[in-house]
């Protein structure tokens, strides 16, 4: 029941926020600022954690088919592979729920307590367009380099693993992340990362945009936002992967 | 002129207004008093529509307010000037920006027109020399003067203040209330102010609204605010070794 509430409250928000702008100049500016506040402000976190999670991968191949049998360019391409199709878009997706999520869902909460979207409505503004949509867009445009960098740097961070233990020859691991390589799983993982950005941005928005109380329940929105998205996530990350790859 | 008829509204179970008909006055400014708690705010934010009505509707000069789609409202509210009781500025946003906000959001005035409004509408309120700071540095009475300046920048035709001097020195307070006045007369805008502050009510109460656990209690001016007999408004009123001074005693003037 609780649920079926906040599913369709979710969904008559979003159809508020997808009108036209007010003023389609300003719109366009918050799309930038936005962009900045949750794209380029996230880049070093998803840099270190790509970074690493690329080496561990590359490891823990190397340790598990430590057999003759199984050539070792296989450690690359086994890196790559699960770099793009999973680790990259759905892990990362998950990092920055946590990171943009509550800075999305604790910013429009405060101004829901503080009154500010009462003072927007006041003005002949739509809040919903004016805060929530910017920061949708923002994320669908810019998430998706977040993840491409990602995964680089993942595959980048498996090479230097090699390098560094000298687990396996640099030369074998950089001919397995060119082979078999399939465009489409690319775009299969752009589209993941897309839908991932959407949740994301109007799920915390969500959670947000009806705080009522004080400083305490903003805290709880935030936090609130970021398990949801996390939880939508994690769900549509099976019913993409199941029409998309099947 | 804006009419509020046979307003009520509860939350949950509580009933916070019941059955009040108020009409505020074009070129006036109307007041809304009574003790904390007795839904001041909520009768203001039933007129602006930022609080649904269980019953009753809301006239903005004979156009039916109440009954509007969110983007018909959205026409009157760009008439409407609103200062909230936390003065509700954007915090993202420098003093000068705020009080901008409105013009760049719905006028094609340049950036120098529009500054020199914000600087006209800030000096209004007694503001130098702040306009590129946060809210956050910003004192109490310095935060509600911004959010006045905001919200008279688009010379707006209806007013709405929600205690515009509360946490203001006595002078400061007097200048609101003077501005107030001055700009209600000048465009002839239906203001509507809330306030618990005595000085206020005699000295801009052209139309009185007294509010009391929820019901319209007694309504006046401040001609004859002094001369109630409603016990309840009299509480109200004579409170302070001040205002006890201005009783009229019984049989002496009138
Ligand atoms: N959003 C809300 N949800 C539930 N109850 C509310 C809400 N807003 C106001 N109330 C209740 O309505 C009553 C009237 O509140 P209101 O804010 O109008 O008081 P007020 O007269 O403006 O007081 P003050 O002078 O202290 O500002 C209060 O008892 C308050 O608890
Ligand atoms: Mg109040």
């Amino acid at each position: 029941m609780k649920f079926l509430f906040h599913f369709g409250r979710y969904l008559s928000l979003l159809r508020l926020a997808f009108q036209r702008p007010e003023k389609q100049s300003i719109y366009f500016r918050q799309i930038m600022v936005e962009m900045e506040k949750l794209g380029l402000a996230s880049v070093g976190i998803v840099a270190i954690i790509s970074v690493f999670m690329g080496a561990v991968l590359a490891i823990q191949m190397a340790f598990n088919i430590d057999t003759p049998l199984i050539p070792s360019y296989t450690i690359g391409f086994v890196t790559r592979q699960s770099v793009e199709l999973e680790f990259a878009p759905t892990i990362i997706s998950l990092i920055l729920a946590g990171k943009v999520g509550s800075r999305i869902a604790s910013e429009i909460g405060t101004m829901r307590v503080t009154e500010q979207i009462d003072a927007l409505e006041i003005m002949g503004i739509n809040p919903a367009t004016f805060l929530i949509l910017p920061k949708i867009v923002a994320s669908m445009i810019i998430n998706p380099f977040l993840i491409m960098m990602s995964m680089l740097l993942a595959v980048g961070g498996g090479w230097l693993a090699g390098i560094f233990t000298g687990l396996f020859p640099s030369a074998e691991y950089i001919y397995g992340i060119q082979s078999f390589f399939h465009l489409y799983d690319i775009f299969y993982a752009i589209v993941k990362t897309i839908v991932f950005a959407f949740i994301i941005a109007s799920v915390s928005a969500y959670n947000g945009y009806y705080t009522k109380g004080g400083a305490l329940e903003v805290g709880e929105a935030s936090t609130n936002g970021v398990v949801y998205s996390s939880i939508a996530i994690i769900f549509m990350n099976l019913i993409l992967t199941q029409l998309l790859l099947a | 002129m804006i009419e509020g008829k046979n307003i009520s509204k509860s939350f949950g179970d509580r009933l916070v207004l019941e059955d009040v008909s108020v009409s505020m006055e074009k070129g006036q400014t109307n007041l809304i008093i009574g003790q904390s708690g007795m839904g001041k705010t909520v009768l203001l934010k039933c007129l602006v529509g930022l609080l649904e009505v269980d019953h009753g509707q809301v006239f903005y000069d004979d156009r039916e307010f109440s009954k509007m789609s969110f983007n018909e409202m959205k026409e009157i509210r760009q008439e409407i000037g609103m200062l909230f009781q936390g003065g509700a500025l954007f915090d993202s946003l420098t003093v000068e920006e705020n009080v901008m906000f409105p013009l760049t959001m719905f006028t094609k005035q340049t950036p120098q027109e529009k500054l020199d409004r914000a600087n006209f509408c800030l000096s209004r309120v007694n503001l130098q020399n702040v306009n590129k700071l946060f809210p956050s540095e910003l004192s109490g009475g310095m935060k509600k003067r911004v959010a006045i300046a905001r919200a008279i920048s688009m010379n707006p035709r209806y007013l709405f203040c929600d205690e515009p001097n509360s946490g203001l020195d006595p002078q400061t307070a007097h200048l609101i209330d003077e501005l107030i006045k001055e700009i209600t007369i000048e465009y002839n805008m239906t203001t509507v102010v809330v306030t618990h502050d005595m000085n206020s009510v005699l000295e801009i109460g052209e139309k009185i609204y007294f509010l009391y656990q929820g019901k319209l209690w007694w309504e006046g001016t401040k001609h004859n605010i002094l001369h109630t007999d409603n016990a309840e408004l009299q509480a109200f009123v004579f409170t302070s070794e001040l205002t006890k001074r201005l009783r009229p005693v019984k049989g002496v003037g009138g």
